[in-house]
Formats: structure tokens, sequence, C-alpha cells
């Protein structure tokens, strides 16, 4: 059986990637890590900080995200997304920005419980990939 | 008659006139096929947000205690327009078509005894708006600095227009800007972002299949506020596009009066300079025969 479906990621400004060959993504979804196969229910999610896992029959993609919201419906997952970097050809600089940015994010007092999370999130995942 | 020095200086200086117009035609055009582009590559994203957002709220089970940004505050007395223009004039009636759009929008609000609050974004809206209506204006954005239109500049404005939402500064928030439709036209457009409108839609099906996680409130309360940041990019994105449109057709118009005006100086220009040889020459005979 063809386990294939399509995934599209869109920034604001463009649209970052479309593909009709994936077999499997992972997303880093806001209440764990999310694994999507061909035939989902339909569903929408939000991101939180985290890898996101494109796996096809040839390759596997790795990207960072830091925020967006997750569509699937009929067999095509959309991710909206204003941050995300790929982890192919990593841009360590790009990277170390980020987090020294989240680190100075999170030495602030008066975080909400749930952007404090968030940043935690996103320290722990700069640092694993760094 | 202006003697034909002058005439000769004037001519030199529409040319050179003619010369910039047609450089900032080149300009715009070069322009409004990146911004045009960018426009169009923006729209997926705030089409299927929207469409994310249509099928959320039709899913909300507790529609009495929907986000704020949702259903309202269930007043309309503090209205807060935003109004969207450019940095640079010279660019026909850009600036001019969406401040009289806010304008009849304004007189109608006040003649209903509404409360009026505005933040301008671009200076040129600002200085047009501040002699009538400023002390209404409570903010004023400018994005001089930034070369092109990007996602954090309409972050940043959707961040200070939340952040009065949340102080309850204001009821109902509307948003002008310019649709570009092609280089010659552009739509002044007045766009309700909060509370949001969702019966524009009605008529198509909203099956509601979805899983949501975590819940719909949660989803939404995420969502709304991103919501409104796309909204605004979308907004400066048409902004810019039809900016650079109504440049290009302002300054091809300048262009060709400036051609017209040359032409019309240098027949000018040609008959005084024939009179004044006619004239020499009849000095001359009238000179000889009286010999």
């Amino acid at each position: 059986m063809n386990e294939e479906f399509s995934i599209e990621i869109i920034n604001p400004d463009k649209s970052f990637l479309q593909r009709k060959d994936v077999t499997e993504v992972v997303i880093p979804a806001f209440e764990g890590e999310m694994g999507i196969l061909k035939e989902h229910i339909s569903i929408i999610s939000f991101l939180k900080p985290g890898i996101l896992k494109i796996l096809s029959n040839s390759n596997t993609e790795e990207y960072y995200v830091e925020d967006g919201i997750v569509e699937f419906k009929d067999n095509t997952l959309s991710i909206l997304t204003s941050s995300i970097i790929s982890l192919q050809n990593k841009d360590k600089n790009k990277i170390l920005e980020l987090l020294k940015n989240a680190e100075e994010e999170s030495t602030k007092k008066d975080l909400s419980d749930q952007s404090q999370y968030l940043i935690d999130q996103k320290l722990e995942v700069l640092k694993s990939i760094n | 008659m202006a003697s034909l020095d002058d005439l000769k200086k004037r001519i030199t200086s529409v040319k050179s006139t003619q010369k910039i117009t047609k450089a900032m035609k080149m300009v715009a055009a070069a322009k409004l096929k990146r911004a045009q582009e960018s426009a169009e590559r923006g729209r997926p994203y705030s089409e299927k947000m929207n469409n994310i957002i249509l099928n959320l709220s039709f899913g909300i089970s507790d529609k009495e205690n929907a986000p704020k940004l949702l259903s309202g505050t269930g007043k309309d007395q503090i209205h807060l327009c935003v109004i969207l223009t450019s940095d640079r004039g010279l660019c026909g009636g850009f600036n001019a078509n969406i401040i009289k759009k806010a304008k009849s929008y304004f007189s109608k609000l006040i003649e209903e005894g509404k409360e009026l609050k505005i933040i301008t974004v671009g200076s040129k809206g600002n200085d047009q708006l501040k002699r009538v209506y400023g002390n209404k204006i409570i903010e004023n954005i400018s994005f001089k600095n930034s070369k092109n239109v990007n996602y954090f500049d309409a972050e940043k404005v959707s961040k200070i227009i939340i952040n009065r939402f949340e102080n309850g500064d204001f009821d109902i928030c509307t948003i002008f800007y310019n649709q570009f439709k092609n280089v010659i036209t552009q739509i002044p457009q007045a766009q309700q972002i909060i509370p949001l409108n969702t019966t524009n839609n009605d008529q198509e099906n909203h099956e509601n299949s979805y899983e949501f996680e975590p819940d719909e409130d949660e989803i939404l309360n995420n969502l709304l506020p991103k919501n409104i940041s796309t909204q605004i990019f979308k907004a400066m994105l048409e902004n810019s596009a039809s900016e650079q449109g109504a440049r290009m057709s302002a300054m091809d118009n300048a262009t060709r009066n400036a051609g017209e005006m040359v032409d019309k100086l240098t027949i000018e220009y040609n008959r005084s300079r024939q009179a004044a040889i006619t004239k020499e020459l009849i000095e001359i005979i009238s000179g000889a025969e009286s010999l």
C-alpha cells in the first residue's frame, strides 16, 4: 500500500517546503511529540520549540521550529510557522544567536508559567542541537 | 512673452524633471514586481490561518466563554482605527485614498457618538491626520528603517494592539489599507480584526471533524493573536504592492505630462526665435530703405 502523504510548510512571507512523498512526520506538538502517518484523523494543534522530523523512503530531514500551527486534513499536513531552520546545513551562528536570545529572555522575572515552560523547552532543544 | 533665454532654461528644467520621474517610474516598476511577488507568496499563510480559525470557531462548544479576541467585549463604544500608509510621498492618490476612506468612517463614528482612537502606521498618514484628528492619535508607528515589509514589524504592531485590547482600551479594532488589484487600481479597505468577523464565509459547509490537541479554547487563545499579526502582515504586503503600483502610474503620468510640456515650450521657443529673426530683418530692410 502506498503510505505517502503530502506536507506543506508555510512561512508568513513564502512557502517554505512542499513535498508529496513523506511517510512519517514527527512534530513537537504542545502536549508532547506526535508522529503523523497517512490516514491520521483530522487534527489541529500547535507547536512548542522543538525538532520537526520529516521521514520519507529516501531520506530524513530535520528542522528546528519555535512555534506554529499544525493542521492535518485529507492526507495533507500543513504547518504554519514563522520561525523554522533547517538542520541539514546548520548555521552555527544563527543557532548561537537564538540561544543567546532565549537565555536573555529566561532571565526575565515576570514570566507566566506557560512562557517559562516554552523558554525552558527552547533552551533545552537549542542546547541539544548546538 | 518670455525671452528666449528664459524659455531655454525652462525647457532644460522640465527635461531634467522628466528624467527624474522616469527614473522613479523604473525603480517603482522593479520594486512593484518584488512587492507583488511577496504579496502573492504571503497569501497561502493568511488563507490557511483564516480557514483554521473558521473551522475552530465553528467547532467551539461554548460561545459565551469564547476568547474575547473572537467574540468581542460585548460593547462597541470605543473604536480603534489602525491606518496603514506609506512613509514616502510621490505616489499619486495612494495615501489620500486611505485617508479619505478613514475620514468618512471617522465622521460616521463621531456622528453615532462613539469614541475614536487612532494608531497610524507610516508617517504620511500621521502627517495628514494630525491636523484634524491630532488629539485622537494615540500612537504613531513608522518602519522607515526596514527596507522590506517583514513579519517582525507586523508582530510589533499587533503586540501593541493586543496589549491595548487587554487593558480595555477599545472594543472594536479596524485596519485601513489599500488592497492591490492591479497597477492602476488600488482599493482602500476597512477590515475589522477585533472581534474577528466570522460571518462572511457562512455559506461554506463546515463539517467539524477535527480533533484538537489541546482543546479548542487553548488553541484559539494561542492562534488569535497570531492571526492578528498575520492580518496586519497581509495588509502591509498589500499596501506595499499598492504603494509601488500607485507610484509607478503617478510617475508615468508625470513623465508624459513633462513630455507634453517640453513639446509646447519648444514650439513657443521656435516661434519667438523666428519672430526675433523676422524683426531683425525688418529692421535691417527698413534701415536700408531710409538711406
